[in-house]
């Protein structure tokens, strides 16, 4: 059965779309699903209804992305959507989000669990506001790989000089930006060049094509592999007849890589342990790397609890109150200066006063703006926070996981917004 | 360069198995929906390693319309006593007989939608605060933009308008009195996941997801298996096929589609090549554009 071996050796990317209703993301994607065969008849029977009953004069592929009532009465995408394709190479997860400012929340909550971004931009229209906001998120959230797509080259004569322009513009903007990986891409999506097979129309450009930048670009390093970080969720103590006294410490390896030996300290204990298993289920592992889930014991007996964290001897977390975030508001009530809210952070929860707002970020100019507004939702801003117990930390360029928290409304329990520590 | 790379099954089980863990750790009584279902098995394995050799630390809820096929029964009560785990059954039987839902009328009558009323009223007199289902993304439309933790208010209903962002793996669980959470773990699974990870782990299934014969009939392009509380349309007539489910679900809206295929490796071909998706033989889905949507709202599955 050599097929389901080949399937087995799959990798999984997760990459994040943005861009608005005319910008041809939804056509992109619909191309992607298509062409990988990831849409089914039935579905292609409701949407060509769907699209009749609307009076569409084409199949319109943008109604297999809009999911909600709301959505395909208006014709605009609200919320994050998630799509599923594969080749025989990877799985892929998109998260489709929508592209107008209003909803650079949904940009921002799409782009946190992203290998890599797909940024469209429209050949005839050049860069614009919406294309900068775009790439700052994505460098703000750290995606490792970014391909911008330049779109609708079959409107501009496949011409080459739009390409180059919109390269250069883009690559001014990209050395301000912490962006490690940019590739650029002439497409058309309506058409099908260069999406998964290459371009008869573009003889100048010799680069790959976005599928296979996609099966292609190496992701293997893109988690931290160097750190050990195991924030502990939860103790397994079965009390059993056959394992009486099994205690073990459940979680996912949020980065770096463990073996059986390796000598580990406990934070916020200071205790330093050696590993003694590790464990999944009937399966014992010598090694472990992030993101794994696994549960591990110790050789010694010490009292461990959810929320603490066991890290490697060679690079320890910050621990630490005084906090500098970058934050994006996510709701309707703007940031109260000075408010108190709860704080999750990997499997820590607390709560902490917000101290100041430094500054806030024009994510359209990308200029630092003085503090004489509010902070409202969409906003992005760096603040000081201190938390009411010590949070165990790396900044979020060096790592995703422990880097990243959400503050939560004390009163109604709403996730308020996201930070990435400094 | 030390590069690390797990395969995409890996990753899907190591993300599963931290939400089910985050659900034991984050809320009070939680418990786990069970149909006997292939998704249902696959999160009930997903458990099982997240606590070995710990026992699964929440009980096992199904709720149960009355219209079963008696191999899924049979799997689910073998299972249960295996791995010592508590089950729950709530009747929707008991939700007719008490005057809480009446039963449709009508050929295509489905006990589908009454579920909903016995899953809140178990939820509510169970107390339990967190319900974990089996749903995935890829299933249908309304279900792509459902979060891992879904927040339902006093009355279990679902506000698509309004959820909770969810960003990187930090999941926000907190609550007011009386609401609760829908938990989906297996949200970023597709059918063919499911199906290559129950290979890889070499689950055990219930028979009906292999081929046999059976008494079917066929209704609108769907087969569908002959049950005493099914009746047929005139032009309707019994006969003996070789088949197989592809989904699990009651019996009076779960397609049946004509198979030979006998192993896991078969059934992966036939899901490999099929260009249907597996609610294409769900009738419940059928009813219109915006019923998966509707009924999520009201606070099914």
């Amino acid at each position: 059965m050599g097929k389901e071996s080949g399937y087995l050796d799959m990798e999984l990317l997760r990459f994040t779309t943005a861009g608005s209703v005319d910008d041809g993301k939804s056509t992109l994607i619909g191309r992607l699903l298509y062409d990988s065969k990831a849409i089914f008849d039935d579905q292609m029977d409701a949407i060509e209804k769907a699209s009749e009953r609307a009076g569409n004069e084409d199949v319109n592929l943008a109604l297999l992305t809009d999911g909600l009532k709301a959505e395909r009465e208006q014709g605009i995408t609200i919320d994050v959507a998630y799509r599923y394709f594969a080749t025989p190479k990877r799985k892929f997860i998109i998260a489709d989000t929508p592209g107008h400012i209003q909803y650079t929340r949904n940009m921002v909550t799409g782009a946190s669990t992203a290998n890599m971004a797909l940024i469209l931009v429209d050949a005839r229209h050049g860069v614009l506001e919406q294309t900068l906001r775009h790439a700052y998120i994505a460098s703000l959230l750290q995606i490792p790989h970014i391909i911008v797509c330049v779109n609708k080259m079959d409107l501009v004569d496949y011409s080459e000089e739009y390409f180059e322009k919109i390269k250069n513009d883009l690559e001014d903007v990209s050395s301000k930006l912490s962006v490690k990986d940019v590739r650029y891409v002439p497409i058309s999506a309506l058409k099908g060049d260069n999406v998964v097979d290459r371009s008869n129309n573009m003889d100048w450009y010799q680069g790959p094509t976005l599928m296979y930048l996609l099966e292609n670009i190496h992701i293997g390093s893109d988690i931290n592999t160097e750190d050990f970080r195991f924030p502990v969720q939860y103790v397994v103590r079965p009390q059993s007849k056959d394992f009486p006294d099994y205690r073990g410490y459940a979680g996912r390896i949020a980065s770096g890589k463990v073996s059986v030996g390796d000598k580990v300290t406990v934070l916020p204990s200071g205790f330093s342990s050696v590993i003694k298993s590790i464990d999944l289920y009937k399966d014992t592992y010598k090694r472990a790397v992030a993101p794994q889930s696994v549960t591990i014991t110790l050789e010694d007996d010490i009292d461990i609890s959810r929320g603490d964290m066991l890290v490697g001897d060679v690079k320890t977390p910050k621990v630490g109150q005084d906090i500098d975030v970058m934050i994006c508001w996510f709701n309707e009530k703007n940031l109260v200066p000075r408010g108190k809210y709860v704080i999750r952070h990997t499997s820590t929860e607390a709560r902490c006063l917000v101290k100041e707002v430094n500054f806030k970020m024009n994510i359209n100019t990308l200029e630092k703006e003085p503090v004489d507004k509010e902070i409202k939702m969409n906003d992005v801003a760096r603040i000081s926070i201190r938390t009411t117990k010590p949070l165990f930390y790396d900044s979020y360029n060096r790592n995703r996981t422990t880097g990243s928290l959400i503050l939560i409304d004390e009163a109604t329990n709403e996730t308020v917004a996201t930070g990435m520590i400094v | 360069m030390d590069t690390i790379q797990i395969n995409h099954l890996r990753e899907l089980e190591a993300e599963s198995i931290f939400v089910i863990r985050e659900v034991a750790a984050q809320f009070e009584n939680p418990v786990m929906l069970f149909s006997g279902g292939k998704d249902s098995i696959v999160m009930f394995h997903l458990a099982m390693k997240a606590f070995w050799p710990a026992k699964i630390p929440f009980p096992m809820m199904h709720i149960d319309t009355g219209h079963n096929f008696q191999e899924t029964l049979d799997y689910r009560d073998r299972l249960m006593s295996e791995t010592g785990t508590k089950l729950i059954v709530a009747s929707v039987q008991e939700s007719i007989d008490q005057g809480r839902v009446t039963e449709e009328k009508g050929v295509n009558a489905s006990r589908n939608k009454l579920q909903t009323t016995t899953l809140l009223d178990a939820i509510e007199s169970n107390k339990f605060d967190a319900a974990m289902g089996g749903g995935r993304r890829d299933e249908e439309k309304a279900r792509a933009k459902e979060r891992f933790f879904s927040h339902r208010d006093e009355f279990g209903q679902w506000d698509p308008k309004n959820q909770r962002p969810e960003l990187w793996n930090l999941f926000n669980g907190r609550k007011h009195m009386g609401e609760h959470f829908r938990v989906f773990p297996i949200s970023n699974w597709t059918e063919m996941d499911v199906w290559q990870y129950i290979y890889m782990e070499q689950i055990d299934l219930p028979s009906l997801y292999f081929t046999h014969k059976r008494k079917v009939f066929n209704r609108d392009g769907v087969w569908m298996a002959i049950a005493p509380y099914m009746q047929l349309k005139p032009n309707e007539v019994i006969e003996e096929r070789e088949v197989r489910c592809r989904t699990i679900g009651d019996i009076t809206c779960t397609g049946l589609s004509l198979s030979m295929a006998n192993t896991l490796e078969e059934i992966i071909h036939e899901v490999a090549s099929t260009r249907t998706t597996e609610r294409g033989g769900r009738a419940d889905d059928k009813r219109s554009e915006s019923a998966m949507e509707d009924r999520k709202k009201e606070g099914y599955f």
